[in-house]
């Protein structure tokens, strides 16, 4: 961490919300602002984009001034085994179905965990594969199926 | 008072059918289990329960909600109790008092206070939103736009008033919601907004993606941090393995009777399964004798019982009055009523110590409080908390716009809700304490477990609002963005409340400065506007002051310990 961020918190944070103002500046360029009598689409988030820069700003170099904790480990193992399952499974519930699909997710996630091992993790993958399938397809009756159509199902 | 009773008899006509005391109870149960387990308070319950709502009528739906929320406050109280360890903020005084009287091995005595408190103040309280909310949505009706844009802004300066930590970034936080809120399309011209040439962007991003994703995958990923296991103090069932079994072979029968497996029978015009009747009658025999051994741990004796009365009835009155108020909610209840007992107690030492008084007055005010925000809820059309900006994104889902028109155009769905929550802590009581020994074991599931059962949930829930799978890849990356934001000291709370409040607050503003013609100075000319806005202003200004700012610090600090 360099010398002049005081309280990383703060620093980042500002940062983070002045990298969204950026990214929604963008996309404002497109939107015809209007006046305040005859609000555009751009009237509006054009408004909270200024309040945001302001705080964002003010967030930024309050992480210069004064000093505070540093932010900590971050789990980026367990961050990147939580966030592709759930993609994983997204993409492919339609294709593969609710049993390979969340299956695969399942076990993908447990991974995350500190304490594995192979008879828990199988242990959990089949449990929650079998309780979804009772709860969601049987008991609330959800248009998922269970095998798809890009392992032979329908 | 006629009116009221005539009303109110209205809603028990809607909440008292089969099919709703039936999703009152199994929201009540749901949001129970879902709540007691570490790490999820109401907000993350309901968050991941809405979508089995959605294939419900609005009324069922609304009134299975309201009962997730109950099941899962109360949820919050026990892990209170029994590991120190409070579901949210609201019932993080109980903590204090609640967790050194398990160590002292009346766990039994301080659940059951706190279920018959949230009972009591939940009744007083229904009465209460049936009395309040016909007259307040009168006035209502009669807000413009202005008014109602001021109204918003005071609910959102309340919201930010009252986070964690710093005003700033629960400013910023808001503004984010807010921003987020105005993607998808413009409202007058239907242009396109912020869609960055993403088609699956067109119509903004989904409530319940965001809500999922920052409150359930943000929060697991932060608990994957540490991996210290919580520690349970004292359970008060001794004979549990047999108390469970019971239940379990209760909820056999259930499945047996589901699935239909086997020959059935004719009784009394019904035809019941009859290998799941078999299983059922003993489960309910042992159950009903267990019980009876477990009443013992449960019930107060005659001293403890009297010290309790009197601050229920204050936790009620306090907890009530605070609900009502914008941004308020259960959690100012909770704490008002605990300092006011500690101060008009004749021993205020054994504060802390282990005091049933202070159990039982925040919970009492915290079961008021949650339940009076509902009527700024109801009448207004203005989420006071988060849970009620839930509520009303389940609204929006089910077609019903929140506002004070629907006591007139839906009144069999809005008296509906109100007797439902009298039912609803209804079935908390008697759904409550007998389960109390399965909830204590819920506890103990260890995290390895939970959090890939809390995704799946989440995923399949998420996308079953729309069979989309971009919403679930919104969730994930909500879930990123919401755990940095949480690791960043930035609360999602206002986050949420802002994107919800977005398009309303955004309506009512151009409508105002169209009526106008484009003067600002319009919200502090019409009266109501400008109470409310300077309302607004002095919420801001007064947390802002050194000497305030540094108590609410203490007082948060206070809170965390």
């Amino acid at each position: 961490m360099p010398g002049f961020i005081k309280n990383p918190k703060d620093f980042f944070a500002g940062l983070l919300f002045l990298v969204i103002v950026a990214i929604f500046g963008w996309g404002l360029r497109e939107l015809p602002i209007g006046t305040a009598f005859r609000m555009g689409p751009g009237y509006f988030p054009m408004v909270l984009l200024i309040i945001l820069t302001g705080l964002g700003v003010a967030i930024l170099v309050n992480g210069l001034r004064t000093s505070g904790e540093p932010i900590g480990m971050i789990p980026w193992r367990g961050l990147a085994l939580i966030t592709f399952p759930i993609i994983f499974f997204g993409a492919t519930l339609k294709g593969l179905g609710l049993v390979a699909s969340l299956g695969i997710s399942v076990f993908a996630t447990t991974l995350a965990s500190r304490e594995w091992n192979i008879l828990y993790a199988v242990a959990t993958t089949v449990v929650l594969v079998v309780a979804s399938w009772l709860i969601f397809i049987k008991g609330l009756g959800l248009p998922i199926s269970l095998r798809g159509p890009w392992i032979g199902g329908y | 008072m006629i009116e009221l009773l005539s009303n109110l008899a209205i809603g028990f006509d809607q909440a008292l059918t089969a099919t709703n005391i039936f999703y009152c109870f199994i929201g009540v149960l749901l949001g129970t289990a879902v709540g007691v387990l570490p790490g999820l308070g109401p907000v993350a319950t309901i968050a991941m329960l809405l979508p089995i709502t959605f294939g419900l009528p609005p009324v069922s739906a609304l009134i299975m909600l309201a009962g997730i929320y109950y099941g899962a406050q109360y949820g919050g109280s026990t892990t209170a109790i029994l590991i120190n360890l409070p579901g949210e903020s609201s019932s993080v005084v109980t903590a204090i008092d609640g967790y050194k009287l398990a160590q002292q091995g009346k766990a039994g005595v301080a659940l059951f206070t706190s279920a018959v408190g949230s009972f009591f103040a939940g009744t007083v309280a229904t009465f209460l939103i049936a009395g309040f909310a016909p007259p307040l949505a009168e006035v209502a009706l009669k807000f413009g736009p202005a008014e109602y844009f001021s109204l918003m802004v005071l609910g959102l300066a309340a919201s930010v008033a009252l986070a964690h930590g710093s005003i700033v970034k629960a400013l910023a936080m808001v503004v984010l919601g807010l921003l987020l809120g105005t993607m998808g399309q413009d409202l007058y011209t239907g242009a396109p907004r912020f869609n960055f040439g993403l088609v699956e962007l067109a119509d903004g991003i989904d409530f319940v993606a965001l809500a999922m994703g920052v409150f359930g995958i943000g929060e697991i990923i932060r608990n994957l941090e540490d991996s210290t296991e919580r520690k349970l103090v004292y359970s008060p069932i001794s004979n549990f393995r047999y108390f469970i079994i019971g239940p379990v072979l209760l909820a056999v029968a259930g499945t047996l009777e589901y699935l239909d497996i086997g020959p059935s029978f004719n009784f009394l015009g019904h035809n019941p399964n009859v290998l799941s009747m078999v299983v059922a009658v003993p489960s309910l025999g042992l159950f009903g004798y267990h019980l009876s051994h477990l009443m013992k741990d449960l019930v107060p004796t005659k001293e403890e019982l009297k010290s309790i009365i009197a601050p229920i009835l204050r936790g009620t009155v306090i907890g009530s009055f605070l609900g009502i108020l914008p941004g308020g909610g259960a959690i100012l209840g909770s704490f008002g009523a605990y300092t006011i007992e500690k101060r008009i107690s004749k021993t205020p030492e054994r504060f802390g110590k282990g005091a049933i008084e202070g159990v039982a007055a925040p919970e009492a005010a915290n079961n008021a409080g949650a339940q009076t925000s509902f009527i700024p809820m109801l009448t207004l059309g203005i989420p006071s908390n988060p849970v009620m900006a839930l509520m009303i994104g389940a609204m929006i889902i089910q077609g019903i716009v929140p506002g004070p028109n629907v006591i007139n155009d839906k009144p069999e769905l809005f008296w509906g809700i109100v007797a439902s929550m009298w039912l609803g802590n209804f079935l908390l009581l008697v759904l409550n304490l007998p389960l109390i020994g399965i909830w204590v074991k819920l506890l103990t599931v260890p995290y390895r477990v939970l959090f890939p059962a809390i995704i799946a949930v989440c995923c399949i829930g998420v996308y079953s609002v729309s069979n989309n799978p971009f919403d679930v890849y919104w969730m994930a990356i909500f879930g990123v963005i919401g755990y940095f934001l949480i690791k960043l000291d930035c609360e999602p709370a206002p986050l949420l409340l802002g994107f919800v409040i977005g398009r309303l607050l955004e309506e009512y503003l151009r409508r105002a400065m169209l009526l106008s013609r484009g003067d600002p100075f319009v919200f502090f000319q019409r009266p109501i506007s400008a109470v409310l806005m300077i309302l607004a202003i002095l919420a801001l200004v007064i947390v802002l002051i050194p000497s305030v700012s540094k108590k609410r610090d203490e007082a948060f600090r206070e809170e965390t310990k």
